[in-house]
């Protein structure tokens, strides 16, 4: 017998009792639709939660310089200078699990309006990726500084909004002037709020401004801390002047040297160093593939030999992504044990049914053998039919669940996602469950005996 | 060597720690063409006489030959085959197929055939059939929508529709009136004569039995009569 006869059989058996089939399928039905239904709600919620997590600073790479030492004495991560805005540069062109880069620089002083002041948890110096690196919300107002601002070291900022709070009350800060460390700085833009950070550190408490500006006007080194406002005004009046435009307020990275040394001695061009470099890779599974493709680069950039110890070290946000991939194997895990339970709740309904139907159809069955049906034949029409309720029950499923995810979607706003994966496997085991809970009533209907069978009222 | 041939044939069946023969070493020989009443009462052992000859019981011992082919040691699948190519079956309680067209209830034998027509050559198969004994204009009714005596042709129908050279009868009248256990009992006759089949009659009825040319009476296991009815000198003697 032919599988299209058998599947044909099979059909016209099922078209018999069309209620019967409705019911059978019922179980099926409901526990395939949940399934779609939990699925593509879950992965909706994945996709969300897997953005706020970004929002976080999952995907963020911090690349810092490496460590001095000296006579063995470490000075931690940070202490050398060996990272660049070319780096920088490098970084978003080459490394393709990498979707932004942004060098930057720190500094910590005194903010300046009018006769308020204030000294911000983070004044960065930075270039506009940063906004997109870190995820920012969008600006409440005004623009965001520009690349050209960068190059040309404008002095212009962006200001978070607790210290537009504690600067400025309700007066919008837009057009106006702040001081860092007696340089005016014209505010372009407000930023969005973002809150607390893991740490509980407030990151709106932040003045962004061109790397250049903050390193070339305001520090004049990297890594400067501690409030220098009141220490460096004296100097300030000599930097502060338009004809220099890349004053040092404190010496530079070499002494100074006089005119017969530099001549004598001519210094490659010392390319600027930044203190760190973020980088955010494109999703949580890229961030193995950026770390790698990064220490590649910048080891080749910065030419250093096998087995030398790097110069930078990365730090990525492990803990974060953890919580990512924890919460979403969590999640996974739930809706397949509820998948389970209601596929196999599904799957004793069609046992139950299809041996009620091989106890109702024995003299059927008698009668198919008698006229040259073997055993083989009676078992794969049962188990057929099995798979065809189960396959069709799983096709309405599919739809329900769909449409009931789409509802939830329309009329509560939830996040949802259409999952292929989903449906192919809600096929995949809804023929399955066909075979293993129709196994049982086909082989039974199989071992009657035709004498048996004939009789049978 | 016969169409049919029986030898020795028991057959015992094991209830618990008894064992109860049914048939004790019956021999047997059915020519070609032959149309064969098996006579006797309940329990008498006609019905597993029949199922050994139908090739759905196997025998405890003996041999029997069915057209050159012995059954009795086949397994179930090599039986199943015979049974398809050789044999029809018409019932008593005709065993349609409920809610099925009488068109697919004939054709249904032919999806368990080897040779593999296809759906359109099945269908027009059971149609000439149907057709043949008057059940043209029935084809897509269902066997609710059907007399008794067209259900019984349309079972009928179905028992020819693989050309068997043999077909088993068990008790076709019994859910009959007169009159169309009458018309079944002739077109039997028909058949047998006009087309060669060998027929076989399980039957308690002796008007029945009065149909046939052959009646073999069968008590508690054992042939008691094998006569030849027509002509009625021909008296041969009981086969045990």
């Amino acid at each position: 017998m032919r599988i299209h006869t058998t599947a044909r059989t099979a059909l016209r058996a099922l078209a018999r009792n069309p209620m019967r089939a409705m019911l059978t399928t019922l179980g099926i039905v409901i526990g395939i639709g949940a399934v779609i239904a939990m699925m593509e709600i879950g992965a909706g919620s994945s996709v969300a939660l897997q953005k706020t997590i970004a929002s976080m600073g999952a995907n963020v790479l911090v690349i810092r310089p490496g460590t001095a030492s000296s006579g063995g004495v470490s000075f931690g991560a940070g202490s050398t200078t060996t990272l660049s805005p070319l780096d920088s540069a490098a970084i978003l062109q080459e490394c393709p699990a990498v979707r932004n880069a942004t060098p930057m620089v720190r500094a910590r002083t005194q903010v300046v309006y009018g006769n308020r002041n204030w000294v911000p948890t983070y004044i960065y110096g930075t270039t506009p990726a940063f906004l997109d690196v870190q995820d920012w919300p969008t600006l409440s107002e005004g623009e965001p500084f520009t690349e050209r601002d960068v190059l040309n070291a404008t002095k212009v900022c962006l200001l978070g909004r607790t210290l537009v709070r504690e600067l400025f009350g309700d007066e919008s800060p837009i057009g106006k002037e702040i001081r860092l460390k007696n340089v005016a700085f014209k505010v372009v833009g407000v930023l969005g709020a973002k809150g607390a950070n893991m740490m509980g550190l407030d990151q709106d408490d932040i003045v962004l401004a061109p790397w250049t500006t903050i390193k070339y006007r305001v520090t004049g080194s990297s890594l400067s801390s501690g409030n220098q406002s009141a220490s460096n005004s004296s100097t300030s009046e000599s930097v502060n002047t338009l004809s220099n435009l890349y004053p040092g307020s404190q010496p530079g990275l070499y002494p100074a040297r006089s005119a017969v040394q530099a001549a004598d001695n001519p210094m490659p061009v010392r390319f600027a160093n930044i203190d760190q470099i973020l980088a955010a890779a494109h999703d949580a599974a890229d961030v193995q593939p950026a770390i790698e493709q990064i220490t590649t680069l910048l080891r080749e950039r910065h030419r250093m030999r096998p087995g030398e110890p790097d110069d930078f070290n990365i730090r990525d946000m492990t803990e974060m992504t953890k919580a990512l991939s924890s919460t979403t194997t969590l999640m996974t895990n739930l809706l397949l044990a509820v998948a389970m339970i209601s596929l196999v709740v599904g799957g004793v309904g069609i046992m139950n049914i299809m041996l009620v139907s091989v106890t109702e159809r024995t003299r059927e069955i008698g009668l198919r053998m008698a006229v040259g049906a073997r055993g083989g034949d009676i078992l794969r029409q049962f188990l057929v039919e099995a798979v065809v309720l189960c396959l069709v029950g799983g096709t309405m499923g599919i739809l329900l669940g769909h449409g009931g995810s789409q509802l939830v979607r329309i009329f509560m706003h939830w996040p949802v996602a259409t999952s292929p994966t989903a449906i192919a496997a809600a096929v995949l085991v809804s023929a399955t469950v066909g075979i293993v809970f129709g196994f049982y009533p086909a082989w039974k209907a199989a071992r009657l005996d035709p004498i048996e069978a004939l009789r049978y009222e | 060597m016969e169409f049919i041939e029986m030898r020795d044939i028991c057959k015992t069946y094991v209830m618990g720690d008894m064992t109860v023969p049914v048939l004790k070493s019956v021999s047997l020989t059915i020519a070609r063409g032959e149309l064969v009443t098996l006579m006797g009462s309940s329990g008498s052992g006609k019905s597993t006489l029949m199922n050994i000859l139908g090739c759905l019981d196997r025998p405890t011992s003996g041999e029997c030959w069915l057209d050159g082919q012995e059954v009795a040691q086949l397994s179930g699948d090599q039986r199943a085959l015979v049974r398809n190519h050789k044999l029809g079956f018409v019932f008593q309680s005709f065993n349609l197929l409920p809610r099925t067209s009488a068109l697919e209830n004939v054709a249904m034998p032919l999806s368990y055939t080897a040779e593999g027509l296809s759906e359109r050559e099945a269908r027009q198969r059971a149609a000439d059939m149907l057709n043949r004994f008057g059940l043209a204009d029935r084809l897509h009714h269902e066997p609710s929508q059907l007399s008794g005596g067209q259900q019984q042709r349309v079972a009928i129908a179905r028992a020819l529709i693989n050309r068997p050279p043999l077909l088993f009868a068990d008790e076709p009248t019994g859910n009959l009136d007169s009159k169309t256990s009458e018309e079944v009992l002739r077109m039997f006759e028909q058949l047998n004569a006009e087309d060669g089949i060998t027929i076989i009659m399980v039957t308690h009825d002796p008007n029945v039995a009065q149909h046939a040319k052959r009646v073999i009476h069968i008590n508690d296991g054992v042939i008691v009569d094998n006569a030849f009815t027509v002509p009625p000198a021909a008296v041969a003697g009981g086969g045990t």
